[in-house]
């Protein structure tokens, strides 16, 4: 153990430097001055301003979903830590990595409501995976490394170390431990053998298998999407994706049925609900996925890898429960597939894809264009065509609602970590934040936010980040004048009462652009639509493209909430007839 | 144009089919590291995700003081008791969780004083009541009794019952502590 004298705020920064860390995104204030001064006086450590903790927050959750590695975040106490609550639950529903150090008033001043005071760790303990409250300056560098530890292992999370100021002064020993290991928390990561022999019976006996996977295998690692790959080609299983999961199986490939739940493919839907056997690999059983449970995939045995027990049996009652991390569990399903040399039967097999082929056949993504109108959906195939013919390796970014829909149904991705976007809290206001991140963790990159004109003016502010820090990334906002999917439930349970839904009063983008020093672009009509893209792709810096779209467009299919799987909307529904039932109304 | 299959299946949404709905009371041990907090995030948990806490009792247990034990007795149906357990093993300072009921015979005393204010025959009774129940006498005065009972919660129960019939009561209780059966000692 290699131990030294130094400050509270010089082991921050020299726990960060061991760790790798080599981003972090932060705002000063009074109770983290001393950090700032350490960070002034090394050269490890990059440091990103942002105009906002929330921002900076997701935008350390861009860098650690696009890179892999965990995310970083330095905030000042109270106001700064309050602000960072929405990063920090954002990352905690989608299993982000993220370390946030918030400084803390003197630890004598702590409970006495001193100015900038506010009871962090109380305040983060449900939204963060664990938080500290360090009081030793002996104990802070190994609180540092666990905070890492627990970070990244297992299901990975946020953790928040809060800091008080006089704890950053103070001098103490600076020790780097040797083992990670945790004497409590100790997740497991090889599954147990028997169950995976288990898993390969049923499914080897299964006429109408599917593989239902998520965020979870992205987490595992690049790996472990190759891993599913290989297993998904060996056995011809189809497979569908969560919204978290995109980009773990290669949407090219035949087998892909595309993304699953409220807004997924028809064929996804209906497979699910069909399915005999399912094999479920880092997914969680949400309920945009689910929809109404008693009629969910009624008739299947189901197999649940997860990392995180309590995953199992949350939401639906699974018949194979196996813990594990996705990439282990998929080397091992390879292993024992390979080892008893059998195959599905192959009439089965074939019933089942030409039923399939059936539900394909409905082309639920399809749309009608208009040349007068730009449709949002194809704006959406037009840049995801652009950047295929562009080359540069490409990140999507989104904010929250119809635009975020319609980019996961049309855009599509060939591999993990290209595609970052707030699912399980549904954050508006988490894509430029997380594009200027994801752009700093891939610096060659293309990096795209598509984005809403009401989602985008909710931490429009770092665009300021982005110019500042010289960063290219592309802000494409699908502009229809109202928070999109606000209006659609309003048409579909509210009788089309738009209430608040209408986006007043907005900025002109282009002036906007302008404002901040980056270029604007516009198209309000299709045939403008190819050369903004192209003009937006070209140029070497930062570009807010406000593509005026379609007002009344809709996003299909749906699954309306409380329904089904196979009781879903393909199109608008019509007049005088209710499209989600008493009960689906009280959902959300 | 509505393209939309309809499913035969009776049920509400949101609601499970084939798991058991009834709801079993169950008392958990859990096993944590004794720091500033670790009560908050256990009933954090408990009150964030809706579940019941009957009574919950928590103290040291270790010579060092550094592993406290907390038992915790709460109401669901199956699915919302395994859940608890999963929750509570995912917090990071806790050592390890019991579902007690579920594993086996174990013993579940209470602690409760009673103070009752009672006069003549009820105050009579009252002392009467308590021999019955080999709760003893912890303070009295000319109008009162402050008992001490342990036992069961039922047996506890009833003798509150009995207690608040004769005069004004007073009632502090301790809540369930709980341990297995048997030789085998629980890791902490």
């Amino acid at each position: 153990m290699s131990t030294k004298q130094m400050t509270g705020a010089e082991m921050v920064i020299k726990s960060l430097a061991d760790q790798g860390v080599d981003v972090v995104f932060g705002y000063p204030g009074g109770a983290v001055l001393p950090i700032y001064d350490a960070l002034f006086k090394q050269n490890h450590i990059r440091h990103i301003l942002v105009r906002h903790e929330q921002g900076a927050v997701h935008a350390a959750e861009g860098y650690a979903r696009s890179t892999g590695k965990p995310g970083v975040v330095l905030v000042t106490s109270g106001p700064g830590a309050t602000n960072a609550v929405t990063g920090l639950t954002d990352a905690l529903m989608d299993s982000i990595p993220i370390v946030c150090l918030t400084g803390q008033v003197p630890t004598h001043l702590i409970g006495n409501d001193a100015f900038q005071e506010c009871d962090t760790t109380g305040i983060t303990r449900p939204c963060t995976k664990h938080n500290y409250l360090v009081k030793d300056v002996n104990k802070l560098s190994r609180t540092v490394h666990e905070a890492f530890y627990v970070a990244t292992s297992g299901r990975p999370g946020p953790v928040v170390i809060d800091l008080p100021k006089d704890v950053q002064f103070a001098t103490g020993t600076y020790e780097m431990p040797k083992s990670a290991a945790h004497k409590t928390y100790k997740p497991t990561v090889k599954p147990a053998r028997d169950r995976i022999e288990a898993a390969v019976d049923l499914l080897l006996n299964a006429k109408r298998p599917i593989v239902y996977a998520g965020g979870g295998v992205i987490n595992a690692g690049p790996n472990a999407s190759k891993l599913l790959t290989e297993f998904v080609r060996m056995t011809n299983y189809p497979c569908t994706l969560t919204l978290m999961g995109l980009g773990a199986f290669p949407a090219n490939e035949p087998q892909f049925l595309g993304m699953l739940g409220m807004h997924g493919t028809y064929e996804a839907n209906w497979a699910m609900h069909d399915c005999d056997v399912m094999l479920a690999i880092g997914s969680r059983f949400d309920d945009r996925i689910t929809g109404r449970l008693d009629a969910f995939a009624p008739k299947s045995t189901k197999i649940h890898i997860d990392i995180d027990p309590s995953s199992i049996n949350k939401n639906v009652r699974v018949d194979l429960p196996i813990i594990g991390d996705a990439g282990f569990a998929l080397e091992d399903l390879i292993k024992v597939f390979k080892a008893r040399q059998k195959k599905n039967d192959a009439a089965a097999m074939d019933r089942w894809w030409g039923k399939i082929d059936e539900w394909r056949a409905i082309d639920c993504l399809n749309f009608k264009t208009n040349k007068d109108v730009i449709k949002p959906q194809e704006a959406i195939r037009r840049l995801y065509e652009k950047t295929l013919a562009d080359g540069r390796d490409t990140f999507i970014t989104t904010e929250v609602g119809q635009h975020q829909m319609w980019a996961a149904q049309h855009f599509h991705f060939q591999k993990p970590n290209r595609w970052m976007t707030s699912g399980g809290l549904g954050t508006m206001g988490y894509g430029l934040p997380a594009a200027v991140g994801t752009q700093l963790g891939n610096p060659d990159g293309l990096v795209i936010d598509i984005a809403g004109e009401a989602s985008i003016l909710m931490n429009i502010q770092e665009l300021s980040t982005a110019v500042q820090y010289r960063l290219p990334v592309k802000v494409f906002i699908l502009n229809n004048e109202y928070m999109g999917m606000v209006r659609q439930w309003q048409e579909l349970l509210h009788g089309g009462r738009y209430s608040e839904s209408y986006s007043e009063a907005l900025p002109d983008f282009v002036k906007l652009a302008d404002a901040y020093g980056m270029k604007g672009l516009r198209a309000q009509k299709p045939d403008q639509l190819d050369g903004v893209i192209d003009e937006m792709l070209a140029h070497d810096g930062p570009v807010i493209a406000d593509i005026c779209v379609d007002k009344a467009e809709n996003c299909f299919p749906m699954i309306p909430s409380g329904a089904a799987h196979n009781d879903m909307l393909l199109g608008p529904v019509e007049e005088g007839k209710d499209a989600i039932g008493a009960a689906g109304k009280v959902l959300v | 144009m509505a393209k939309s299959g309809t499913v035969g299946q009776p049920g509400a949404a949101y609601t499970f089919v084939k798991s058991d709905q009834s709801v079993r009371r169950h008392t958990f041990a859990v096993i944590v590291d004794n720091e500033p907090g670790v009560l908050a995030r256990v009933i954090g948990l408990f009150s964030g995700r809706g579940y019941n806490i009957e009574s919950l009792t928590v103290s040291t247990v270790t010579e060092d003081e550094s592993v406290s034990r907390i038992n915790i007795v709460t109401t669901g149906t199956e699915m919302i008791i395994e859940q608890i357990k999963a929750q509570l093993e995912r917090l990071i300072p806790v050592h390890n969780v019991h579902d007690l009921t579920l594993e086996g015979a174990h013993v579940e005393v209470e602690l409760a004083l009673v103070k009752v204010r009672a006069k003549d025959h009820n105050r009579r009774e009252s002392l009467r009541i308590a021999d019955v129940f080999q709760a003893k006498v912890a303070d009295t005065t000319l109008e009162s009794f402050v008992f001490q009972i342990e036992g069961t919660t039922d047996k506890v129960d009833s003798f509150i019952e009995l207690m608040r019939a004769l005069g004004d009561t007073e009632i502090a209780r301790s809540g369930v502590i709980a341990i297995a059966r048997g030789a085998g000692v629980v890791e902490v």
